[in-house]
């Protein structure tokens, strides 16, 4: 069964460079309990997909140029404003990457919780409050009562994570898309973040969407994962295919780039370059002008996303070789 | 809260000694005095050094100064020279005329300034922000006082609606007192709506491009919780402090406004007192209007601090 299915979907964001994708032809599946890592550099066009499923794009300057989102048997593309605001929230709730400027500085977190139940169910202040109560009793926050009476400046960033995280979920909804939920928190932070998010899709079944650029996240967090370049998918694989047998070039450095302890004299591999402007996208395969596999083809031919494997499929035109290897 | 309250107070005593101070010495730079006045044109020179001597004008500026700060700590603040009565029962006489005129300008600056700054913000680079901002242009360039004479022209002259000058009390007749303020009130608010509106833009702006405003959108809060709610309240922390420029604005800007519509407020009360030199009313009548910036300033700091719990905690 599938809970959320993106289709070909292209979003056009106008600058005063004309009109450039800053998502283009991004697909993929998401089931109920499944946890999907969204993988790139800063640019890719994961948050703007992200964004796009939520509905939260601002227009102009972005515009929808093709595709469809479906979730629970409606394009929320077609969706009006209305309709829409009832699938944030009860249907798809999002967490951000910065809990200290997520959270609104002027009321107090239980206010916050508790509004957007009010929202969405018709519910009295006294059970609001015990939702609140319960929510952030669940995502491990002491002395939950007490807390509802606080602001957001004294709550330390991980704590504010978690009442992101509790109100993102206050209304039950089927999927959590979090958007990089770890990056400005500190390594032993990150960890707890991420663990609550694995007890919290095991006890509630939502699935989950995990943007990050950050491979470990995506190691231990994903079951399957897309690996985003320029806007585009360049790889899609389960999670352990894609460690154990990354094809696309890529996917390879964003691999080798990870820091190893066994070998703690060896430099820091990079991949050379950085990624293209939208608005100067190199001909053929965006990646190839920082390619090491690149051959005159990758210049002139866009490659298709194509089957490796069973389920794991890339976008590199020497693929077969690369999985051969 | 109380400790916000109590530590703006304290900042405000040495301001409120100091312009005391000043006014008292300024007045006594200017040459001549009450004398002529009261005197007359025909008055002999031995005339008016009789009534300096009379005044207590005749005694060393020191003196004069500490009798003024003893009267003070009484509360007494000395008797007009020209209008035989306290000082501060001619002052009381007038607040009313001038607290109502300011409140109503104010009532109209900031509906006008904060509804037309949001609409502008909401619908940025659309006609509506043109118009709004055009309007704001218009306001902050006219001067208020060739837009009174303007209305009164139109108003009064021509379509014989509104009473060209004067004041009712609105205790005694609402309807007369609406007549009798709207001019002057649309002229003294006309001034700062553009103020207002264009701050309320900006800092609109800037709040709605937050985090937090994406995090309450995310949550499915319909438009009016997200703006009037999550941005609003943020918003107004910079607004509240234009706001408080604003009302010290409109002190100044009702002298003018109450001579042009012939009100009898503490303004037009000064400006007599000036003209004339008399100095128990000028220095009084400053104090009042010192105590009352003052005033403002600590309504505007208590007033950030209800609404922003930062500032609350940090100093509370």
């Amino acid at each position: 069964m599938t809970l959320l299915s993106v289709r070909d979907l292209r979003v056009l964001f106008g600058t005063e460079h004309g009109e450039i994708a800053a998502v283009d032809d991004v697909g993929f599946d998401l089931a109920p309990g499944e946890i999907l890592g969204v993988v790139g550099e800063s640019g890719s066009g994961k948050s703007v997909t992200a964004l796009a499923i939520m509905g939260l794009l601002p227009k102009p300057p972005s515009r929808i140029g093709q595709g469809s989102i479906h979730f629970q048997g409606q394009d929320l593309l077609q969706l009006g404003e209305r309709d829409m605001r009832r699938i944030r929230g009860p249907g798809i709730g999002m967490i951000f990457q910065e809990p200290m400027t997520s959270l609104n500085p002027v009321f107090t977190i239980g206010d916050q919780l508790m509004e957007t139940v009010r929202v969405h169910q018709h519910s009295g202040p006294k059970e609001q409050r015990e939702r609140a109560v319960e929510m952030l009793a669940r995502v491990g926050i002491a002395l939950p009562a007490r807390r509802l009476d606080d602001y957001p400046h004294q709550l330390s960033g991980g704590m504010r994570q978690r009442v992101m995280i509790a109100m993102a979920l206050i209304c039950n909804p089927k999927i959590l898309i979090a958007d990089e939920p770890t990056t400005a928190l500190d390594v032993t932070i990150q960890q707890q973040i991420l663990e609550l998010l694995l007890d919290l899709r095991d006890e509630l079944g939502m699935g989950i969407v995990i943007i990050t650029h950050n491979m470990g996240v995506v190691a231990e967090m994903a079951d399957r994962v897309i690996v985003m370049y320029a806007g585009k998918i360049v790889e899609r694989a389960p999670v352990n295919e894609l460690f154990e047998r990354p094809v696309h070039p890529y996917t390879r450095g964003l691999l080798d780039s990870i820091p190893s302890l066994a070998d703690e004299r060896e430099r820091l591999k990079t991949i050379p370059g950085t990624l293209p402007r939208p608005w100067a996208l190199p001909a053929g395969c965006r990646f190839q002008p920082r390619c090491r596999w690149r051959v005159e083809a990758c210049a002139s031919t866009v490659p298709p996303l194509g089957p490796v494997r069973e389920g794991h499929e890339s976008a590199c035109l020497r693929q077969q070789e690369l999985a051969a290897e | 809260m109380g400790r916000v309250i109590l530590r703006s107070i304290a900042g405000a005593i040495p301001v409120v000694l100091l312009v005391t101070l000043i006014t008292f010495g300024l007045m006594r730079l200017i040459p001549g005095d009450v004398s002529a006045a009261l005197g007359g044109i025909t008055s002999t020179t031995e005339e008016r050094e009789q009534i300096r001597k009379n005044l207590g004008l005749d005694e060393p500026v020191h003196v004069q100064l500490l009798k003024w700060y003893g009267g003070l700590l009484r509360a007494d603040l000395g008797r007009s020279h020209f209008l035989g009565k306290d000082v501060t029962t001619a002052t009381f006489e007038r607040l009313p005329v001038s607290f109502s005129l300011s409140l109503y300008a104010l009532v109209i600056t900031l509906i006008l300034g904060i509804v037309s700054g949001i609409l502008a913000a909401l619908r940025q680079n659309t006609w509506v922000d043109q118009a709004a901002m055009m309007f704001a242009l218009i306001g902050v360039s006219m001067p208020n006082f060739w837009l009174g004479l303007m209305m009164i022209v139109l108003f009064s002259v021509h379509l014989g609606w509104l009473p060209t000058g004067g004041y009712v009390p609105f205790t005694q007749d609402p309807i007369g007192w609406l007549r009798s303020t709207t001019m002057p009130a649309i002229s003294l608010a006309l001034l700062q709506v553009g103020l207002l509106a264009r701050i309320t833009r900006s800092t609109m702006l800037e709040v709605l491009r937050q985090d937090y405003v994406r995090t309450a959108r995310a949550k499915g809060l319909p438009n009016y919780l997200v703006i009037g709610k999550h941005a609003l309240a943020n918003a107004m922390i910079p607004i509240i402090t234009v706001i408080g420029i604003i009302v010290s604005l409109s002190v100044s800007g009702a002298v003018v406004t109450e001579t042009v519509f012939s009100i009898p407020g503490v303004g037009q009360l000064l400006t007599s007192a000036i003209l004339n030199r008399d100095y128990p009313m000028i220095q009084g009548g400053l104090l009042f209007v010192t105590l009352m910036l003052v005033g403002i300033n600590i309504a505007v700091d208590v007033a950030y601090a209800w609404l922003d719990p930062r500032v609350r905690f940090e100093r509370g």
